[in-house]
């Protein structure tokens, strides 16, 4: 079942066509990676969906309803959370704080402010953050921005969880460790579509991985078929 | 259960305290001469403004500069209504068409940032200043009006209301969710968007709540002035004054710019009519030190002797 789904998805910044004619969809439970090079329009494509742009054409349907021209706070009650490529944390509220506001505003149906609280405590747990619950964010370091990050989405209860450059910046053993958190969140149940850098990482977790270049939708596929695809090669390293 | 006894314990000593501060402001009249019962009224005026304006610019970092242009609008509701409709009636009316004026300003405004914001809000003092003095040299052919008059303890007393009316909901704002998604509004916007919060719909209300109060304000402290037009009424200062009364008390507290506001006020009162001469440049040097060393107001001053304290103890022991 695709739980995700965009067609003819445009949208221009002045004369350039960021994201141009693009057609995807995303499978319920998969974890589906995106990747291209600098400026190819990844991150405008997930603006998109969480209705942080506008879209000039086409159209974005989450669980066959249509989500483009919503606000981005009905977006994420509807079951879309996102990340974001440079950390967006409230850097003086305290760790815990910053998840609670997710369950407390984020969720369909709304709850107490006891359940909200448990949740997010759980959440924590979850991410590996309850040592820093008091902490302000601001603290924290790199890896654990993002750790906060991905619990502040959780929180907001999603189906659909977009994780921009979640491993960007992270050494060797964060990024390992990002790997595994990832794996634990599908095991939730819980379908990633995710923008990354760190091939290792993708070619590894993801079941199916989409190509950007220009803007434009070049290739699509299984990681194998995505490695030896001579299209997505020389977009990479040139003719 | 523990946790109820905890949030009693913790609110325990400020409730307290509050409920015999209270006490001591609602029979003032009864002991107290008739200059401090007007005194108090200016105090309270400013402490009024002060956290009205705090309720929202404070979580959110949004600096409004509309205050004045609300405070006046309550002015001059009293002004036209006051002589055919009951005071507490007009000073409730005051409230409301503030709530309506800030809502819709705050609905066309609100998606401006920083300085742009600041400078909109002075506008609309400077805009409605202009505008109701045209209408008033054009159309009724008077420059001012007067204002019907009330005794002195009765002005007291509606503005001791509307005070006890703001620290309550205050409370309950911080307290509640809203002040939490207010305060990430001013942490990063777009992030408390895509959280689930509808940041609009959120700076929008508050804007438009923290507003009843200064129209509210405005109303009473009409009858206590008789005589009105619009320099006085739209004065820029009104705008000024909270965001620097807040400043000096410091906004991370509910006392803090109460506290701010109260003493600044006292202040002013004693230097203008002790040292008249030596008023501004006393005042001036006073904020100029408090913004040097006190980045974090009056409260910033008590947190830190509470903690110096605090750790002295730890030493000894």
């Amino acid at each position: 079942m695709q739980i995700l789904e965009g067609t003819d998805v445009t949208k221009y910044f002045g004369g350039l066509a960021a994201v141009s004619h693009v057609d995807f969809h995303v499978d319920q439970g998969e974890v589906i990676g995106l990747i291209g090079p600098n400026g190819a329009g990844k991150t405008t494509l997930f603006n998109l969906i969480s209705a942080a742009l506008l879209l000039k054409s086409g159209v974005i349907k989450f669980k066959g309803e249509k989500i483009s021209g919503l606000k981005p706070h009905q977006i994420c009650r509807m079951g879309v959370a996102r990340t974001f490529q440079e950390v967006k944390i409230f850097s003086n509220m305290p760790v815990l704080e910053n998840v609670l506001l997710g369950s407390l505003f984020g969720t369909s149906t709304g709850m107490s402010s006891a359940d909200a609280a448990r949740e997010a405590t759980e959440l924590l747990e979850f991410v590996e953050l309850s040592a820093a619950k008091a902490t302000p964010a601001k603290d924290l370091t790199l890896a654990n921005q993002k750790r906060l990050e991905v619990a502040r989405a959780l929180a907001t209860k999603p189906e659909l969880l977009l994780l921009d450059e979640l491993m960007a910046g992270l050494n060797p053993t964060e990024v390992v460790q990002a790997m595994e958190l990832v794996t634990r969140i599908r095991d939730k149940g819980i379908t990633i579509f995710m923008i990354e850098h760190v091939m290792k990482a993708i070619m590894s977790v993801c079941d199916r991985i989409m190509v950007l270049h220009h803007g434009e939708k070049i290739a699509e596929g299984t990681p194998q078929e995505i490695v030896t695809s001579k299209t997505v090669v020389e977009v990479y390293l040139g003719e | 259960m523990d946790i109820i006894r905890g949030i009693f314990k913790k609110s325990f000593v400020p409730g307290l305290i509050s409920l015999i501060l209270l006490v001591l402001l609602a029979t003032l009249p009864v002991y107290g001469s008739a200059y401090n019962v007007i005194l108090l009224t200016a105090i309270l005026m400013y402490v009024i403004i002060t956290v009205s304006w705090v309720i929202f610019s404070g979580p959110t970092g949004y600096i409004s500069l509309a205050p004045a242009a609300f405070f006046g609008v309550g002015i001059y509701t009293m002004a036209i209504l006051g002589k055919t409709l009951p005071l507490l009636s007009v000073v409730v009316i005051a409230g409301l068409i503030t709530f309506i004026l800030a809502f819709l300003v705050g609905a066309l405004t609100l998606r401006l940032r920083g300085i742009y914001f600041a400078i909109f809000t002075f506008g609309l003092v400077v805009l409605i200043q202009q505008l109701l003095l045209f209408w008033e040299i054009n159309i009724t052919g008077t420059r001012g009006r007067f204002v019907v008059l009330i005794d002195n303890t009765t002005i007291y007393y509606v503005m001791l209301g509307i005070f006890v009316v703001l620290m309550l909901t205050t409370y309950f704002i911080r307290r509640s969710k809203y002040g939490l998604a207010l305060q990430s509004i001013g942490e990063n916007e777009e992030a408390a968007a895509h959280m689930g919060v509808n940041v609009t719909l959120v700076k929008v209300i508050t804007f438009a709540i923290s507003a009843i109060f200064m129209g509210a304000a405005g109303a009473i402290m009409a009858t206590r002035w008789t005589y009105i037009d619009p320099y006085v009424a739209f004065s820029p200062l009104y705008s000024f004054l909270p965001v620097l009364m807040a400043i000096f008390g410091g906004m991370g507290q509910l006392y803090g710019p109460v506290l701010g506001a109260a003493i600044f006020a006292y202040l002013e009162e004693i230097l203008i009519t002790k040292f008249p001469y030596y008023y501004m440049l006393t005042f001036g040097i006073i904020l100029v030190v408090v913004i040097l060393y006190l980045p974090n107001g009056l409260v910033g001053l008590v947190q830190k002797w509470r903690k110096g304290g605090k750790a002295e103890q730890h030493a000894n022991t």
